[in-house]
C-alpha cells in the first residue's frame, strides 16, 4: 500500500511540475464550454436584417417596427430596389432580406390577402431555416394581432411547447458533448501518454526490474487523471449551471456517478492503448483518430444519429461517448432517474469490463 | 554455488527471429565477484543483460540468478537485483532526494536502511539532493543511478555500460565504488565497450557479434597471446602502418596509441624487421617489445 501512494505521490509530481500540459487538462475544458457557450451557437440573437419596403405605408412600417423591436433582429439597411439584394448578401451586411412590395399595404386593405418575401442567404443551410422560422414568427404575430379585432371562422392555433429547453438553448446539447469530449480526451489520452512516456524514457525497464506488481504502476497512473476529471467535472458543472444558465435538473449523484463510470470507461482505454504502443506519438494518434474524432461526429452531440446512414448508426453503437452523452441529457437535461438509463450504464459498464481486461491482457511484464 | 550461471543462453530479434543478437553464449559468474562483458558497440551486451534482469525472453538456453532461473523466478530475481541501464532511466522531473525515496518505497525499503551501503556514493550527490535529476551533469546521474540500484541492498547488481559518456575522474571514482561494493558481497555483472576497464574486472568475458569470443581473468586473457608484440614508432606512422601490413614475416599490425602493434609471425626476428623498415626509408625507428593488452587479445580473437 506504501509502494501505492508513493506511487500517487509520484504521479502528482509529474502532472504538477508540467506546468504546461496541467494548464491545458484545466484549463481546455473551460475553454471549450465558453467557446462553445458564446461563439459557437446557432441561435439567432441580434441578427442584422435589411428591408426593401416598396409599399411605404403604416402596414409595411407596423411589420418594421415589430422586426426591430424584437431581440432577434436588428435593422441594419434599408434598400431601395431589388438589385440591392445580392449586393447585401455579398457584402455579408445581413443574411436575410424582407422584401414588401408596393402593393402590400393595399393588398391587405382590400383583398385581404397581402403577400411579403423574405430571401435568405443559404450557404448555411440551417442558420437560414432559423431565420426564416423567427422571421415568420413575427410576421405571423403582426397578422394575429391584425385579426384579433375580426371574426375568422375556422381557425387553427398551434401551441407548441418545447419541453426541457424551453428557450432553445444551444448549451443544453454541448454541455453533454463537451463533457464527454473532455472526459475521453483527458482520461484516455493522458494516461495512454504518461504510460508510453515511461516505456520511451526506460523508466518502465528500471520499474520492471522491481517488486512491484505491474499492473499496481499502471493503475497508480489512472487515480491522478481520476482526481483531476472530477475536478474538470466540478468545473464544466459551475461553468454551465452559473454562466450558461443550463440546470441540472436529475440527481446529481446519479450525474457524478454515471461520470465517473465513463471516466473508467475512458481510463481503461487509454490502458489498452497503452499496451499496444511504444510511443508517445502513436499513442497520441491512436487517441486522437480512435477517439476524439468519433465522440465529436459519432456520440450525437454535433449531428444527430437518427440521421446517419446505417452504416454510421451501427458504428455510433461501438463508441462509449455516445452512450455518455445519452446519459447525461437524460439525467441532466430531462431530469430522469437512473430506470430511464440502465440500458446505457449497462453498455457502459460492460464496455468497462472488456476494455480493462483487453488491456490487463495484453499488458507486457517483460520489455517484448 | 555460483552467482549467475548462463546456458547456451541466445535471442534473436525480428519477424523470422532473422537477427541473431545473442548466440549460444556460456559463463558462470562467482559470487562477489566483479565480471565485466566487453565488446563493441551492438555486440549484444543489453540483450544479455535483459534477459538475465528478466526483461526478455531467451530463445533459446537458460540461465539462473542466484539460484532462480531467469524464465520460471523472475519475480524472485526482480527482487533481490540491481539493474541500471545503459540509458539514464531516472524520473529527470523529479529531483534526487525524490528519485532515491521513490525507488527505496517501491523495493519496500527506506534511504536509512541500507544507507551505509549507497554513503559513499550518495554523499558526493547529497548537496544536490534539491536539484532535479535531469538537470545533474553525467557523471552525478551515473551516481544517482547507481545509488537508485543500490538501495534495497541486491544480491546481484546489473549495470549496463555504466561508464559510457562519463569523464575520466568519474570513471575511476565508479570503478573505486564498484570495489568497495564488492567486498559487500555483492556481485556485479559489468558490461563496458573500454578495453582499459577490462583490467579493473575480476574476470571478463569477450563478447563480438553476439558470441563471447574468450572468458577468464585478464591476465590469463593477456596471457593466452603467445605471439610477440613489437611497438614501432617512426617519423611518419602513416607510411609506417603501410609498410609494416605489407611485410610478410608480420601477421597483423594496427595503430594503437604512440606506438603501431605488430604481431609477429614466429619465425620472425626483431633485427630483420627493423632492417627492412629502415630499407622502405623509415626515419626515427624506435621498436621495442610491448606486453600484449586485453584491447591486442581482443582484436586477434576478432580477427580469427
Amino acid at each position: 500500500m506504501k509502494q501505492f501512494f508513493s506511487f500517487i505521490k509520484k504521479e502528482f509530481y509529474h502532472i504538477w511540475r508540467d506546468r504546461r500540459t496541467m494548464f491545458i487538462l484545466l484549463g481546455m475544458p473551460l475553454a471549450q464550454i465558453i467557446i462553445f457557450g458564446f461563439a459557437l451557437t446557432n441561435e439567432v440573437k441580434n441578427e442584422s436584417i435589411a428591408i426593401l419596403d416598396q409599399s411605404k405605408d403604416a402596414a409595411s412600417s407596423q411589420i418594421i417596427n415589430k422586426i426591430s423591436a424584437s431581440r432577434y433582429f436588428n435593422v441594419t439597411a434599408l434598400l431601395h430596389n431589388p438589385d440591392e439584394i445580392a449586393r447585401t448578401f455579398q457584402t455579408n451586411t445581413a443574411r436575410i432580406v424582407l422584401v414588401l412590395p408596393s402593393t402590400f399595404g393595399e393588398d391587405l386593405r382590400h383583398v385581404n390577402k397581402a403577400q411579403v418575401q423574405l430571401v435568405t442567404d443559404a450557404s448555411d443551410p440551417n442558420i437560414a431555416t432559423t431565420l426564416i422560422n423567427y422571421a415568420t414568427a413575427i410576421i405571423t404575430d403582426y397578422q394575429q394581432s391584425l385579426n384579433s379585432t375580426a371574426v375568422i371562422p375556422y381557425q387553427i392555433n398551434v401551441q407548441s411547447r418545447m419541453l426541457y429547453n424551453p428557450q432553445l438553448k444551444g448549451a443544453y446539447s454541448f454541455v453533454p458533448g463537451v463533457m464527454a469530449m473532455v472526459l475521453m480526451l483527458i482520461c484516455t489520452m493522458m494516461t495512454a501518454i504518461t504510460i508510453v512516456r515511461e516505456k520511451e524514457t526506460g523508466t518502465m525497464e528500471v520499474m520492471l526490474v522491481s517488486p512491484v506488481q505491474p499492473m499496481k504502476i499502471v493503475m497508480a497512473k489512472a487515480i491522478p487523471y481520476l482526481l483531476l476529471t472530477v475536478v474538470n467535472i466540478t468545473n464544466i458543472l459551475l461553468l454551465s449551471v452559473f454562466v450558461l444558465d443550463v440546470p441540472i435538473n436529475g440527481s446529481l449523484i446519479l450525474l457524478t456517478g454515471e461520470s465517473i463510470l465513463f471516466t473508467i470507461t475512458c481510463l481503461s482505454f487509454g490502458l489498452l492503448i497503452s499496451s499496444v504502443t511504444d510511443s508517445q506519438q502513436t499513442a497520441m494518434m491512436i487517441s486522437m483518430m480512435g477517439l476524439f474524432l468519433p465522440t465529436v461526429m459519432l456520440s450525437g452531440f454535433m449531428f444527430p444519429i437518427e440521421n446517419m446512414p446505417l452504416a454510421l448508426r451501427i458504428v455510433s453503437n461501438v463508441v462509449p461517448s455516445r452512450w455518455y452523452y445519452e446519459i447525461v441529457v437524460a439525467v441532466m437535461i430531462k431530469g430522469l432517474g437512473i430506470s430511464s438509463i440502465l440500458k446505457q450504464t449497462l453498455v457502459l459498464s460492460g464496455m468497462t469490463v472488456l476494455l480493462l481486461s483487453l488491456a490487463i491482457k495484453n499488458f507486457k511484464i517483460r520489455l517484448e | 554455488m555460483q552467482s549467475v550461471i548462463v546456458n547456451n543462453l541466445s535471442k534473436n530479434y525480428g519477424k523470422e527471429k532473422e537477427i541473431k543478437a545473442v548466440k549460444d553464449v556460456s559463463f558462470d559468474v562467482s559470487p562477489a565477484e566483479i565480471f565485466g562483458i566487453i565488446g563493441p558497440d551492438g555486440a549484444g551486451k543489453t540483450s544479455l543483460f535483459r534477459m538475465l534482469t528478466t526483461l526478455l525472453l531467451p530463445d533459446s538456453g537458460n540461465a539462473s540468478v542466484d539460484g532462480s532461473d531467469i524464465v520460471k523466478d523472475f519475480k524472485a530475481i526482480r527482487k533481490k537485483v540491481g539493474y541500471m541501464p545503459g540509458r539514464f532511466s531516472l524520473y529527470q522531473d523529479l529531483s534526487v532526494e525524490e528519485n532515491l525515496n521513490f525507488f527505496a518505497t517501491i523495493f519496500n525499503t527506506t534511504i536509512e536502511k541500507n544507507y551505509d551501503l549507497i554513503k559513499d556514493i550518495y554523499i558526493q550527490i547529497e548537496p544536490f539532493k534539491k536539484r532535479k535529476a535531469g538537470k545533474l551533469s553525467g557523471g552525478m546521474k551515473q551516481k544517482l543511478a547507481l545509488s537508485c540500484a543500490l538501495i534495497h541492498r541486491p544480491v546481484v547488481l546489473f549495470l549496463d555500460e555504466p561508464t559510457t559518456g562519463v569523464d575520466a575522474v568519474s570513471r575511476k571514482e565508479f570503478w573505486d565504488m564498484l570495489k568497495r561494493l564488492k567486498q559487500q558481497g555483492i556481485t556485479i555483472l559489468v558490461s563496458t565497450p573500454y578495453m582499459d576497464e577490462a583490467g579493473l574486472c575480476d574476470r571478463i568475458t569477450l563478447m563480438q557479434q553476439g558470441k563471447l569470443l574468450s572468458t577468464g581473468t585478464p591476465t590469463e586473457i593477456t596471457g593466452s597471446f603467445k605471439q610477440t608484440i613489437l611497438g614501432v614508432k617512426a617519423a611518419n606512422m602513416y607510411d609506417l602502418l603501410k609498410d609494416l601490413n605489407a611485410y610478410n614475416a608480420i601477421e597483423d599490425a594496427y595503430a594503437f596509441g604512440e606506438y603501431h602493434h605488430a604481431v609477429m609471425k614466429e619465425n620472425s626476428s626483431e633485427e630483420a624487421l627493423q632492417k627492412y623498415l629502415e630499407e622502405k626509408g623509415n626515419k626515427e625507428l624506435v621498436i621495442q617489445q610491448i606486453k600484449p593488452t586485453i584491447e591486442d587479445s581482443f582484436l586477434r580473437l576478432m580477427k580469427s
